[in-house]
């Protein structure tokens, strides 16, 4: 059937609350509603209170998931948008990521904090941020984000399942993406990267709303004749290190393309990876094609800020094809 | 619609308006001294029975000693740090007396006394302040979650704890203990409204002692007391003399068992005083008069309750120095196992961070087993 990630992402929570009985799903209108994006679509109707709405308060609810996960339940929980998690950060950083350590392993949280993040949706002033980092920079959190309709399913049942907290990160820009599958769908396990176009002259890595631009480079690229790779790494924690490491050993070129902000981001982490391990195959730097680094812009001025398919291949350009250095970073006496 | 859930669900009663407010004055009933005070006009509260203040008063001599001993291995660099409870007894032993052993207590880094009276081992219970990195007891054996240093952030947990078992058609009951200072942070707020909406069997015991470090309650809020904080919820709050351990034991017992009989949650503010520094890094003659120390260590809970029982004939002097010899061999048991130094296998760093470590994770394991090994 086709079927659109909003959707894949629906199913997978009604099957796993009809699977566990432990599974609860609680949020910001997620109820009646069935949640802004409607994600939770038809679940308060199917199963009553076990999908319920909270007051408005994101430090409560995760902190509420952390007490209700402690006693024998498995919450999943909405933040509305990428930048109202915000207020449940102290939660998560302080006590979500560290219950298990700080027990020695005698309290799990089997919790999932699902996140409608980035932008590329003409949203306002606070609908669009690319918050990852700040939850895969915090050891003790898995941080999950499907690109595909099939991931989506897998993705979230693997995350309802997983006895560690995960946040789950969702590309608002993917919600409508639709997609032949047939459910239930069993994708690659949590920490696999999956290369989903093969190609030969470079290596182009990105994760979640990134994913699509990359293929879309890709198929452009082929048709001047320059064969690249697509990797989309679906979880960035844990990291697949090793599928990456392999594509760029094989082409010998890396951009890295995410629509977060770049630096010190999870791109920098990526780039930082892939030339610690490829260095002695590498025929130039790692570059990576990122938002700028300012604060998610307005809608009129969002299409100069998201990495499209014009600058990851102007980037995939300046790879010293042939030997020629990058003019972006000559040192100025070189560019004289 | 009712589903399942609600119909395991205990029936829920909302607490009158008149009673979300606290009583005029904290209850109390005793005077400063040990001697009678007026008690409770509602008539709500029950003086605690002679058997369990006897168990009471052991617990806080016992618990005292456990104080000072943590406070003494300070000086010997045993633990990195100890925030003492001195003067805070009634409301450390209350707050766990008042518990069924089923029932969850969530404490802060100042209640180590009442780990103590919750059965954890003294040297568990210390590990967090030796400088560990994990909090040495088994949360889930012993009902007692690990103690909360970010403030206020365990409120919401003990909510979660609580509104869980009773969608379970559980009657357990979780104990949440906060600070005068943390009841400004947004999650104590934030906890209250969840347990109000979800009708969360949680008794939030305020220990008021007056200082959050050094900034005097008066800078916290300007309500008229932190029990009134319940009211804007529809949370019942009370006020207790903190070092009234009877009063205490009253008011705590009622709140737990009305939580437990579907009667929501309750808020209670015990005022109380901290006797030592916040810390034995602290120094708080930089924010408080010495006269004011010396003004509560009259108000003691020890000897208030002590007095009190000795003018019933409930407590003889064999009873007393049982109790102490009891709390001394406790001390010397706790300076005997903390004077080793404490062990820290490097492998730990990364064996609980994930059910099961990460590739990065094992590999960084092994960088540091090859660097320890050169
Ligand atoms: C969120 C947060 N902010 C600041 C601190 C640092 N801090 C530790 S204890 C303390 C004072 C707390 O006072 P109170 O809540 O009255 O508890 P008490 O120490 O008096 O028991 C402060 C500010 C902290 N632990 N957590
Ligand atoms: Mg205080």
């Amino acid at each position: 059937m086709t079927l659109s990630i909003g959707k894949a992402l629906n199913a997978a929570l009604r099957d796993a609350m009809r699977e566990d009985d432990t599974v609860l799903m609680f949020g910001e209108d997620v109820g009646a509603l069935g949640g802004v994006f409607r994600v939770t679509d038809g679940l308060a109707a199917e199963f009553g209170d076990r999908c319920f709405d909270t007051p408005l308060a994101e430090a409560g609810i995760v902190g509420m998931a952390v007490g209700m996960a402690m006693n024998g339940f498995r919450p999943v929980v909405e933040m509305q948008f990428d930048a109202f998690a915000y207020p449940a950060f102290e939660q998560i950083a302080s006590h979500v990521a560290k219950m298990r350590n700080r027990t020695r392993g005698a309290v799990n949280l089997p919790m999932v904090i699902r996140v409608p993040y980035a932008g590329g949706i003409g949203g306002v002033e606070h609908h669009s941020d690319s918050s990852e980092a700040y939850y895969a920079h915090t050891p003790g959190l898995k941080v999950v984000t499907p690109a595909t309709v099939a991931d989506a399913y897998s993705l979230l049942r693997e995350a309802i399942a997983d006895p560690d907290p995960v946040v789950f990160m969702e590309a608002k820009k993917l919600y409508w993406a639709k997609d032949e599958v047939s459910l239930p769908v069993t994708t690659a396990p949590f920490g696999t990267a999956e290369v989903r176009r093969e190609g030969t002259d470079a290596t182009l890595v990105a994760y979640g709303p990134a994913v699509p631009v990359a293929l879309e480079a890709a198929a452009a690229a082929a048709e001047d004749g320059r064969s690249l790779e697509v990797v989309d790494l679906r979880t960035l924690v844990p990291f697949d290190d090793s599928a990456v490491a392999e594509s760029v050993r094989k082409t010998g070129r890396c951009v890295v393309v995410a629509e977060a902000t770049g630096f010190a981001g999870v791109s920098a982490e990526i780039a930082a990876r892939v030339q610690e391990r490829c260095f002695h195959s590498l025929w130039a730097p790692v570059l990576r094609v990122t938002g700028w680094d300012v604060p998610y812009p307005p809608p009129v001025l969002e299409k100069y800020h998201l990495p499209g398919v014009d600058r990851v291949l102007d980037t995939v350009d300046r790879l010293q094809w042939d030997d020629v250095p990058d003019p972006r970073f000559l040192v100025p006496e070189q560019a004289t | 619609m009712t589903t399942q859930a609600e119909h395991r669900m205990p029936p829920a009663t909302l607490p009158a308006d008149a009673d979300l407010l606290p009583s005029a004055e904290p209850i109390r009933f005793l005077d400063d001294d040990g001697g009678p005070a007026p008690g409770d006009a509602h008539g709500r509260y029950e003086r605690p029975a002679p058997e369990l203040l006897r168990r009471a008063y052991a617990a806080m001599v016992l618990g005292r000693r456990f104080d000072a001993q943590a406070t003494a291995l300070t000086k010997q660099g045993r633990l990195a740090v100890y925030p003492s409870s001195r003067g805070q007894e009634a409301c450390q032993i209350g707050a766990v007396l008042a518990l069924r052993e089923a029932d969850w207590l969530f404490p802060t880094y100042r209640d180590t006394m009442a780990l103590a009276a919750r059965g954890i081992d003294a040297a568990d219970a210390l590990t967090l302040l030796r400088g560990s990195w994990h909090c040495g007891y088994d949360p889930m054996a012993t009902r007692t979650a690990p103690q909360c240093t970010p403030l206020a952030t365990h409120a919401p947990h003990a909510v979660g704890v609580a509104y869980a078992a009773r969608r379970r058609g559980e009657d357990t009951v979780a104990l949440v203990l906060i600070g005068d200072g943390g009841t400004s942070e947004g999650d104590f707020h934030e906890a209250l409204n969840f347990a109000a909406v979800f009708h969360a069997p949680v008794v939030f015991l305020v220990q008021n002692n007056g200082y959050a470090i050094s900034v005097p309650l008066s800078r916290q809020t300007a309500a008229p007391s932190l029990a009134h904080k319940g009211a804007g919820y529809g949370v019942r709050g009370e006020r207790v003399d903190g070092n009234d351990p009877l009063a205490v034991l009253a008011v705590l017992t009622e709140a737990v068992e009305s939580a437990r009989a579907g009667g929501g949650p309750v808020l209670v503010e015990a005022h109380t005083y901290r006797i030592e520094p916040h810390t034995n890094a602290d120094d708080d003659a930089r924010y408080r008069d010495h006269d004011e120390v010396e003004t509560w260590k009259r108000r003691d809970p020890i000897a208030r309750l002590e007095a009190y029982l000795r003018s019933q004939g409930e407590l003889t002097d064999d009873d007393v120095s049982a109790a102490r010899e009891a709390a001394e061999a406790y001390a010397a048991d706790v300076r005997a196992r903390l004077g080793e130094e404490p062990s820290g296998d490097p492998a730990d760093l990364f064996a609980h961070v994930y059910a099961a470590p990460t590739p990065q994770l094992r590999e960084q394991a092994g960088w540091l087993a090859e660097e320890l090994a050169r």
